[in-house]
């Protein structure tokens, strides 16, 4: 499925937009699909399934934590349940209940984070989702997935409802450009190699992985092939793909809109580690960001396909050392 | 499974539910007999009396269900499901024991029966507002019955699940609240008190009722009620006494947390009879 040359990006809708498209189908086609929001829904867009199926979604008002105990019990008596609000509120409120409540008995619940990482913009870092990587992560037996536009957010939307246990989907508020052509499949725990290269892998998720493929083709023009991985599945990893391009390209850089020590990077380091050591670069958030414009903030915060590519330098100068 | 609504069989059992709890803390060496023995009589009312359930088909789709969302007062729920036919009566005294299915709270991955895990409190009335809502989508007159500790309730999850149920008028289920007046540290009056208790629930648009939560006849009158109360969730506010049937324990917070010895579990052994 890797393109060999550039991927013409034309802008798409929000990846939370396509989760509250795709959620509604899904009401539409099964009765036992259920959904809880809190306080949230016209902007976390479970409001279209709000409005074609009123009886079975559960407004909860401003309470995180219930509203993951009442997914969690729903789920426990054989709905397939959606919980959804910020990113950050949803983990960070109902961590709690995510840990003894659906983690711990494995319950079937399905939690889609909406607005994460700093591209929400004007709001502020209290609003700004770039711990939920990292706190999804460490709950045992939770699929933590973070699609980068809206092709590939229908399809784990639709995964996830199949899939049996709980799923974490981190979504974005603003537009993105498309990377998919609408036959593409994902899989749960498989990477997709978007780009071919064999210099130098960048591998990101989210709205990172339009960055990575911009950077893929400016390094093109200075003779670097890059390879482009989205991994979208950050748990569990494709720990073969990454192994592969640890061996085939020896440099590796991560990208994700998420603190940097804590969220995808490590993670692949790890598996890097694990299976064929190389140089690694890592890009990401060091602190807590800023109000300002999305695009401003990704410029000043360092997300974009220009500091891939200082990144990508980087890695290839130390391969070579 | 025995089941009665004698009043005198459902105390035979009461008294066996005890016997088990004194016994597999003293095994364990470590547990919570306080807050199990004030919980015997609801419980024992519930699982043998009052509840729809079947140990055969601990996952019927139409059955009542209960969840103990105090989980450190695990013992009386073991003794209860073992008794009832769910769990090995013969394993009960391997309670907190490596690989024992009596894990020291309820655990969800090594008794599947259980309605769900618990001991991080606060957490029961939210899934069983689940529970409810997805009994009442399906159709199914289903009821399902939560206990919570009356420190529990200074949890504010407590309270946000009080508001949703009372708003959006979960009438299936029935929180049953065991206010034996001692949490951890002491006597709840003296630690935060959570009077007006009454007054909280019924301004949160709960069924409030009030109860002996050791007698008998009251329990299933307070259930019945329960079950005939539309348009909004019920409360039972059930007085108990702390460590109940064995007199050193009673309104005793030491007791909150710590096994007997031999020589007290032997005592109250001989006191419950």
């Amino acid at each position: 499925m890797a393109q060999k040359t550039k991927i013409e990006l034309k802008m798409g809708v929000a990846t939370r937009e396509a989760f509250g498209q795709e959620l509604l189908e899904l009401g539409r086609e099964n009765k036992d699909v259920v959904v809880c929001d809190a306080d949230l829904s016209k902007s976390t867009m479970t409001a279209y399934f709000a409005k074609e199926f009123p009886e079975r979604f559960f407004e909860c008002g401003i309470a995180e934590a219930n509203m993951v105990g009442i997914g969690a019990g729903l789920a426990s008596a054989g709905k397939i349940a959606f919980v959804s609000s910020f990113s950050c509120f949803v983990l960070n409120k109902g961590f709690e209940q995510l840990r003894v409540g659906v983690a711990y008995p494995h319950t079937n619940l399905k939690i889609v984070g909406t607005h994460s990482g700093i591209s929400i913009g004007e709001d502020g870092p209290s609003q700004m989702s770039v711990e939920d990587i990292s706190l999804a992560c460490s709950l045992p037996g939770l699929i933590v997935l973070a699609p980068a536009d809206e092709v590939c957010t229908r399809k784990l939307v639709r995964l996830a409802a199949g899939h049996a246990g709980p799923v974490f989907i981190r979504t974005g508020r603003p537009k993105v450009p498309i990377i998919y052509n609408g036959d593409q499949t994902f899989e749960i725990g498989k990477a997709v190699e978007v780009l071919e290269g064999s210099d130098v892998t960048i591998m990101a998720n989210g709205l990172l992985v339009a960055e990575a493929v911009k950077a893929a083709e400016l390094l093109d023009a200075e003779g670097v092939s890059a390879r482009v991985l989205d991994l979208f599945s950050v748990k569990p990893l494709d720990r073969e793909a990454i192994a592969r391009a640890a061996r085939e390209t020896g440099a590796i850089v991560v990208a994700e809109e998420h603190l940097v020590d804590s969220g995808l990077g490590v993670r692949v380091a790890q598996a890097v580690a694990e299976s064929c050591p190389c140089p690694m670069e890592f890009i990401g958030l060091e602190t807590y960001a800023e109000s300002g414009s999305p695009d401003g903030l990704l410029d000043k915060y360092g997300l974009r396909a220009a500091n891939l590519v200082d990144a990508a330098r980087k890695v290839i100068s130390r391969k070579r050392a | 499974m025995t089941r009665t609504n004698n009043v005198e069989q459902l105390q035979a059992i009461a008294r066996t539910i005890r016997r088990h709890i004194i016994e597999m803390i003293a095994e364990a060496k470590s547990g919570h007999p306080g807050g199990s023995l004030s919980a015997v009589e609801l419980l024992v009312t519930l699982y043998f009396d009052v509840m729809r359930h079947d140990p055969a088909q601990p996952h019927w789709a139409g059955r009542d269900r209960f969840l103990l969302s105090k989980g450190h007062a695990a013992p009386v729920l073991y003794s209860i499901m073992a008794e009832a036919g769910y769990t090995p009566v013969d394993q009960l005294n391997t309670l907190r024991k490596l690989g024992s299915i009596y894990q020291g709270h309820p655990d969800r991955r090594f008794i599947p029966a259980l309605e769900a895990s618990t001991g991080s409190l606060g957490e029961g009335i939210s899934l069983a507002i689940g529970m409810g809502l997805a009994a009442k989508l399906d159709g199914s007159d289903s009821r399902t019955y939560v206990m919570v500790g009356d420190g529990e309730i200074q949890e504010g999850q407590i309270w946000e699940s009080a508001m949703f149920a009372g708003y959006h008028k979960v009438d299936n289920i029935v929180a049953i609240v065991d206010y034996n007046r001692i949490q951890l540290d002491g006597f709840v009056k003296d630690i935060m008190d959570v009077e007006p208790i009454a007054a909280k629930w019924l301004s949160f648009n709960w069924n409030v009722i009030e109860l002996d939560g050791h007698d008998i006849p009251a329990i299933q009158k307070a259930f019945h009620d329960a079950a005939q109360t539309k348009g909004k969730p019920t409360v039972l506010i059930a007085h108990t006494i702390k460590g109940k049937g064995v007199s050193f324990m009673e309104n005793n917070p030491k007791f909150h947390g710590v096994a007997p010895t031999a020589a007290e579990r032997d005592a109250a052994l001989k006191e419950i009879g």
